[in-house]
């Protein structure tokens, strides 16, 4: 009997939403995931790390458990090489799922990979992705390349702000690297 | 009849101006001679995808400014990246096939002047080189044939999957980069799991698993002994070149595998030099497949 007191005591109770599956695009289809693991079967992430498993993220989308999925770190480990979406028996969008699952994490709970948070000021600063140093953008002459244009910066961060995503990036927390537990 | 005189609107992208112009380079050579017409994508902005994991509608509105773009100049869009192209292209075929995700995506864009009307359609190069210009004209074009060497290739999962958006006359690409290759005269070697993923994208929260992915796929390439690596996809060309010496130390094992951008193979095969398709920039140095190239006689 101390064994079960331990057990419950150290328990978490984890908060169930039905409703969640409403919330996310793209997932209203995952009613017909019957727990097959054919994506996390195919899924080269989790061949190398059973930290990321397609299967059970989806399982616990069904089941509601909202917030251990929002916190789930193993979320960013998708590389999004759509093998999943191919290979589902049902037709099942895994990878989107995931990646509903990593835009309401950020949305809702403002944290997001640093260099996500990196690559997004980029854009706003510049229109690319990167900071393409002034030697680079000089050294396309003598390769014979054109010149490289200027975004208009002014209708990129009016996209941002009408997206209400100027707000989260400039208020939002990073981490850096995702830690894998098996 | 393949269009004789294919015109491009070209999108860059991001990665490759900032660090993969041997792609662009080689690219623009060989598309020249084959008589494709290039016009540069005037103010273009990063394709969005990099924005997806984080906001899927901010995404899908940066994509959207871009064939906004190509829809004022009246020109379809040719990409070199297989990111650019996966997204870009998903997207325009969301915006056409759903009207909610056009209703809503037209109202972020109607802020900056813009309407998206579906005239246009996106392709990457291996696009253009086999339903543009033609396998024939591409034949017509070889005046080296590279039958001394035996390569393999690496198409790249957003060229490939989702199918839903990827197929093309419901052909899927798996076959179209070995096709393009066979061409110069050099032979293909099948290996195992050549539609894997090369683990890129991730690389920026975590090195351990694409490292273990590239890896793994290098080991694969050399059991077959092919003498290079063929990639159309800046990303995979940088897990498998630019990160190659990375994986040899972390795993302590050698593999010195040149990787090539396919414009590079192909113009080596029509008669470039080395030089003028900036195989130098590359970080495996591809000597001995140079050496087997030049000094096959």
């Amino acid at each position: 009997m101390a064994g079960l007191k331990h057990i419950f005591e150290n328990a978490t109770v984890t908060r169930i939403n039905p409703r969640f599956r409403h919330e996310m695009a793209d997932a209203e289809k995952l009613l017909l995931c019957f727990q097959c693991g054919t994506c996390t079967a195919g899924c080269p992430v989790s061949r190398f790390s059973s930290f990321y498993n397609p299967r059970k993220i989806a399982r616990m989308v069904q089941l509601g458990l909202k917030d251990r999925l929002l916190s789930d770190a193993a979320l960013w480990l998708c590389t999004t090489c759509y093998t999943c979406i191919d290979n589902c028996p049902q037709g099942v969008e895994v990878a989107n799922i995931v990646r509903s699952l990593r835009n309401l994490s950020v949305k809702e709970r403002r944290v997001m990979p640093l260099i996500s948070k990196k690559l997004a000021l980029n854009i706003l600063r510049s229109g690319y992705a990167y900071i393409i140093p002034e030697s680079r953008i000089r050294r396309r002459i003598t390769q014979g390349l054109p010149h490289l244009p200027r975004s208009n910066l002014k209708q990129i961060a009016k996209l941002f702000e009408v997206t209400d995503f100027l707000g989260v990036i400039e208020n939002v927390e990073t981490f850096e690297k995702v830690e894998v537990k098996e | 009849m393949k269009n004789a005189n294919p015109e491009y609107l070209i999108f860059l992208g991001c990665t490759i101006p900032y660090r993969l112009t041997s792609y662009e380079v080689s690219a623009r050579k060989v598309l020249k001679t084959l008589g494709v017409k290039l016009v540069e994508m005037p103010d273009f902005n990063c394709c969005g995808y990099p924005i997806d994991l984080v906001n899927h509608e901010l995404a899908s509105a940066l994509a959207t400014r871009n064939l906004c773009l190509a829809e004022e100049k009246e020109m379809n869009i040719l990409t070199l990246c297989n990111g650019c192209f996966g997204f870009l292209n998903k997207v325009n075929k969301m915006l056409k096939e759903d009207e909610g995700f056009r209703k809503k995506i037209n109202k972020d864009l109607n802020e900056i002047g813009m309407e998206y009307k579906g005239k246009v359609e996106v392709k990457h190069l291996i696009h253009v080189l086999t339903e543009d210009v033609g396998f024939e004209k591409i034949r017509q074009n070889v005046k080296k044939s590279l039958s001394m060497i035996r390569v393999a290739q690496h198409t790249g999962c957003h060229l490939l999957r989702p199918s839903k958006y990827t197929l093309r006359d419901g052909l899927d690409g798996h076959t179209l980069l070995k096709e393009l290759i066979e061409l110069t005269g050099a032979e293909c070697l099948d290996y195992v799991d050549e539609g894997e993923c090369c683990g890129n994208p991730i690389i920026g929260v975590n090195e351990d698993i694409p490292f273990q992915m590239a890896r793994e796929k290098l080991e694969h390439v050399k059991k077959v002994n092919a003498q290079a690596l063929i990639t159309v996809c800046p990303f995979c060309h940088i897990m498998y070149d630019l990160n190659q010496p990375l994986i040899e130390r972390r795993f302590n094992e050698r593999f010195r595998i040149p990787v090539l951008h396919y414009p590079q193979l192909l113009g080596l095969a029509m008669g470039f030099t080395p030089e003028e398709l900036a195989i130098n920039d590359l970080r495996v140095k591809p000597i001995e497949l140079l050496n087997s190239i030049y000094n096959a006689e």
